[in-house]
């Protein structure tokens, strides 16, 4: 480095790499929000999370809301419903698919037990009177039928596959649980999805 | 490639040596990478990265504009304030396509002026010449045809407008026109086959691109003396040469990087300045807006199309020659593709054995009384069609002609040229006479 | 700054010839908002005095309708909280045609939903309006005005707003009334020959419009006590028009400067490299 060549030579390599360098940032610059412009657009995003009014839902009865482009089954609980679901908590182990598979759940892995899935009530309601999952069947996507089945909750017509009162696949060839989407109350009578 | 001699693309590994038997791409890139240029070009030699650049700046912008639009007639104006609006980033990247269409036209301008003023399209340049005007050809109708796609009051009427154009043409004109539009009027159809091929012309437009390098790497480059690199040897040729990598790559990224900061700053801070405020409206067949005006980059022709009407005497002789074949609206037509078609033959009208406008006295003058003549025609094509402006439309027009036809082949004969300096090297050295040494800029020591 | 300054340079160079440029032959005033120049944004609380100008005055006749709800609380726009723009949303019904079996019905307005479209036919939807009217043309037909005060849709809007005047005499004394009301800053509207010198040329600025004057100053009563005087409330609707016609200015300025600034950057180290790559065969010894 001592030798004026060498320092001459430097620095015209930094000069070199400096221009290259700043060319490589800006054409990344450049390029990026060409990727970017893919991601989904904001009105995409806006309906990303939409609210659902509850309050003609009386207990007993479910609506199904297009959301994102998919069926979501919510489904308001009487109190025998929510017992004989409970009932069945402890042969989670032995059903086809143990897991809770609710994405409000920050364990990945919690048992299928109902009050895993079921949806935190607004004040002055019992816990596990709301049930919010996609009506997808999990075998091959077919739109589940409620208030059927053998085991009172819901029915897959396409290949018989039977879902519990509380979502859980109990008999056919459907392999996991009813997904529990993002959901919560905002207030008494209004659901958020997403 | 080409006549001058120049070290040539040598595979030395045997993956090398395979693929070059096979397949001579290095070879071809090599080629045309090294590809020896003369070392006088000056700033205006430019322009072709500039407008290469902006051949690819517009298709990538406009292949992503492409999947948030919508050609139909009730939703392509949403489309576009859905890109405007929703689309991550897709302000700036509509922006950039809109600006990006007035560079390129600003770019090509300069490129075609150069040309004119350093007699590049002269021979052995003709071809590189004509592909070149085709190509402006496209760049016009591509433009035209992107400026229909947002859908606003100046994309309809102006489409309107400029297909009505067709329709002057005698007996087949109002076939042609409907032909274009696919109905009698502007509609869907118009604007879907517009889309289309506003779609498709700039990959032609790149498919030429690649015709007219290839040309001018075949006749080599013209430069500012518009003497020819000497062929003898390559020793000669070295001396008035050098490779276009990275010489030259750098030079034009430097001039490239100038450009693009002034660009940005349109898009950033003006982007609508260059666009016109009806285009935010959206397209309405009842309304017309009080002034139809096209872009910038159309208004000296358009200036020509209107300077020619019915009151011109040379307009009514020929209608009356013609018996009334060719009216004053075919007139205009016919001298709008007449003044792009003079300049098209420029390489036969110009009689000079100089090639460059460096060395010649008189041209000079006439060649920048065209230039100036070139900015009034843009002025007044942007000017309504009354009071002083048609009679001052009509005479540029008419200078116009009277370059390409008159001034150009006349010049040659009667000008007396100064003598060109033999070589590039000459020039060259001319304009960076040697140092005596310790002065600011030094050679690097190896 | 920068546009001041370049305003400046160029009335020195008589490029600019008058500071209330005319609009065909009308008064466009050059007012001044804080979303011009190069650094200018737009002001949160202007812009929500807008909306509410817009929401209490002009909703009556004009739509919005590339606005969404959701837009109310972007950043760098009114950016009202999410639960106040739920509620403004919330005011208004939209035609969801999914609902009733595919036959369509009005429900109330979630926040993607866009406003509503114009309710009476001959008035302009205003979402686009600041950008498809330009303030100042010329001088000469050159559009140099243009670069040196921006485009001028808010300017344009607000002298509308407060451009109106009583008739000129000459209008008054015709037999048949002209239809609309004299507007000073309106250009393209119906003009009597009464009113016009031999030539042609116009004795007053502006024209007839149809739209009659909707703002009178004290319309409206604004939270936080701000000013309602006509022009005050003119500058702040036509702010918020500008916002709605561009809301991503602000983004577009910023991406701009920080473009510029990179590009100098890499435009000086390509000078730099270029000159070093060059100064071997510049001016060598023969």
């Amino acid at each position: 480095m001592s030798h004026a060549d060498d320092t001459q030579g430097t620095r015209r390599d930094f000069l070199y790499y400096a221009t290259a360098g700043a060319g490589a940032v800006v054409t990344g610059a450049a390029v990026w929000p060409l990727v970017n412009q893919m991601n989904p657009s904001a009105d995409v995003q806006a309906l990303a999370s939409i609210r659902v009014d509850v309050s003609p839902v009386d207990p007993g009865t479910q609506i199904t809301v297009l959301w994102q482009g998919k069926p979501v089954f919510i489904r308001h609980r009487t109190g025998a419903e929510i017992a004989e679901a409970q009932s069945e908590d402890a042969d989670t182990e032995s059903m086809p698919d143990p897991l809770a598979r609710n994405e409000n759940l920050a364990i990945a892995d919690a048992p299928a037990t109902d009050a895993n899935r079921t949806l935190p009530s607004p004040e002055g309601e019992g816990e596990g009177a709301w049930i919010v999952q996609m009506g997808v069947c999990t075998h091959l996507g077919c739109v589940p039928l409620g208030d059927s089945g053998d085991f009172g909750g819901w029915f897959c017509p396409c290949h018989g596959s039977h879902y519990d009162k509380s979502g859980r696949i109990r008999k056919g060839p459907a392999p996991r649980n009813l997904p529990i989407p993002v959901a919560s109350f905002v207030d008494g009578s209004t659901i958020q999805l997403g | 490639m080409g006549g001058i001699p120049h070290d040539h693309y040598e595979p030395k590994s045997d993956m090398e040596k395979a693929l070059h038997k096979r397949l001579p791409i290095v070879g071809l890139m090599y080629d045309t990478l090294m590809i020896p240029t003369p070392k006088n070009l000056n700033w205006m030699w430019i322009w072709g990265i500039v407008l290469t650049f902006t051949l690819v700046l517009q298709i990538v912008t406009g292949i992503v504009l492409v999947m948030h639009y919508t050609p139909h007639v009730d939703l392509a104006f949403s489309s576009v304030e859905h890109i405007m609006r929703n689309v991550n980033g897709g302000a700036m990247i509509r922006y950039f396509h809109m600006n990006g269409a007035s560079l390129f036209f600003l770019a090509v301008y300069m490129h075609m002026f150069r040309s004119l003023y350093y007699g590049s399209y002269k021979a052995p340049r003709e071809v590189t010449w004509i592909i070149g005007m085709l190509m402006y050809l496209l760049m016009m109708g591509t433009a035209f045809m992107g400026y229909v796609l947002p859908w606003g009051q100046m994309s309809f009427h102006g489409t309107a407008v400029i297909t009505g154009l067709f329709g002057a043409i005698p007996f087949i004109g109002d076939s042609i026109q409907t032909w274009l539009l696919g109905a009698s009027a502007v509609g869907q159809p118009a604007l879907n086959r517009f889309f289309s091929l506003h779609y498709l012309l700039p990959f032609v437009l790149l498919g030429l691109t690649v015709l007219h390098i290839w040309a001018f790497h075949t006749t080599g480059n013209n430069n500012p003396t518009g003497v020819e690199v000497r062929r003898t040897s390559k020793e000669d040729a070295e001396k008035d040469t050098l490779p276009f990598w990275p010489y030259f790559v750098i030079k034009d990224l430097f001039a490239l990087g100038i450009i693009l900061v002034l660009f940005m700053a349109v898009v950033g801070f003006m982007p609508n300045y260059l666009g016109h405020p009806d285009n935010y409206i959206p397209a309405n067949a009842l309304v017309t807006p009080s002034h139809i005006v096209p872009e910038w980059y159309f208004l000296p022709f358009y200036a020509i199309l209107r300077a020619f009407d019915g009151e011109v005497w040379l307009v009514m002789l020929v209608e009356w020659l013609s018996f009334g074949i060719i009216d004053a609206k075919f007139f205009g037509v016919l001298a709008m593709f007449g003044a792009i078609a003079v300049m098209a033959l420029a390489p036969w009208l110009d009689t000079s054995r100089v090639r460059s406008g460096r060395y010649r006295p008189q041209f000079k003058w006439w060649f920048w009384l065209l230039v100036i003549d070139f900015i009034v025609l843009m002025w007044v094509g942007a000017m309504p069609a009354e009071g002083i402006y048609p009679y001052i439309a009509l005479i540029a027009s008419t200078y116009w002609f009277a370059y390409f036809l008159v001034i150009l082949p006349l010049l040659g004969v009667i000008e007396k040229p100064d003598t060109p300096p033999a070589t590039i090297e000459e020039d060259f050295n001319a304009h960076y006479p040697a140092k005596t040494s310790g002065d600011a800029v030094q050679t690097p020591a190896e | 700054m920068f546009r001041k300054l370049t305003l400046t340079a160029a009335m020195a160079l008589g490029l600019v010839a008058s500071q209330s440029m005319a609009a065909g032959d009308a008064e466009v005033i050059d007012y001044d908002f804080s979303f011009e120049g190069m650094f200018g944004s737009f002001d949160q609380m202007q812009l929500q005095r807008g909306l509410q100008v817009y929401t209490e005055i002009c909703s009556a006749c004009h739509g919005l309708e590339y606005l969404a709800f959701r837009n109310l609380s972007d950043e760098g726009g009114p950016a009202l909280p999410e639960d106040q723009m739920r509620a403004y949303a919330e005011f208004y019904e939209v035609f969801d045609p999914a609902l009733f079996d595919g036959e369509g019905d009005f429900r109330t307005a979630t926040p993607a939903d866009h406003f509503p479209s114009s309710g009476v036919a001959n008035a302009p939807d205003l979402t686009l309006m600041a950008k498809a009217r330009a303030g100042f043309h010329g001088p000469y037909g050159t559009g140099l005005a243009q670069l040196f005060k921006g485009m001028g849709g808010a300017e344009y809007i607000a002298s509308i707003l407060s451009g109106y005047a009583d008739e000129p005499q000459c209008a008054l004394d015709m037999e048949i009334p002209m239809d609309g009301f004299y507007n000073t800053a309106f250009p393209n509207g119906g003009y009597p020959e009464e009113c016009k010198y031999e030539d042609g040329s116009h004795k007053y600025p502006g024209s007839w419009i149809a739209m009659s004057q909707p703002l009178w100053g004290d319309d409206i009563e604004f939270a936080d006590g701000h000013s309602a005087e006509l022009e005050d409330i003119a500058m702040d609707v036509s702010a918020f028009l500008m916002w709605t016609a561009e809301p991503k200015m602000m983004a577009r300025k910023q991406a701009g400067l920080t473009g510029v600034i990179f590009l100098t950057l890499l435009t000086v180290l390509l000078y730099l490299t270029n000159k070093r790559l060059w100064a071997p065969h510049k001016g060598k010894d023969h």
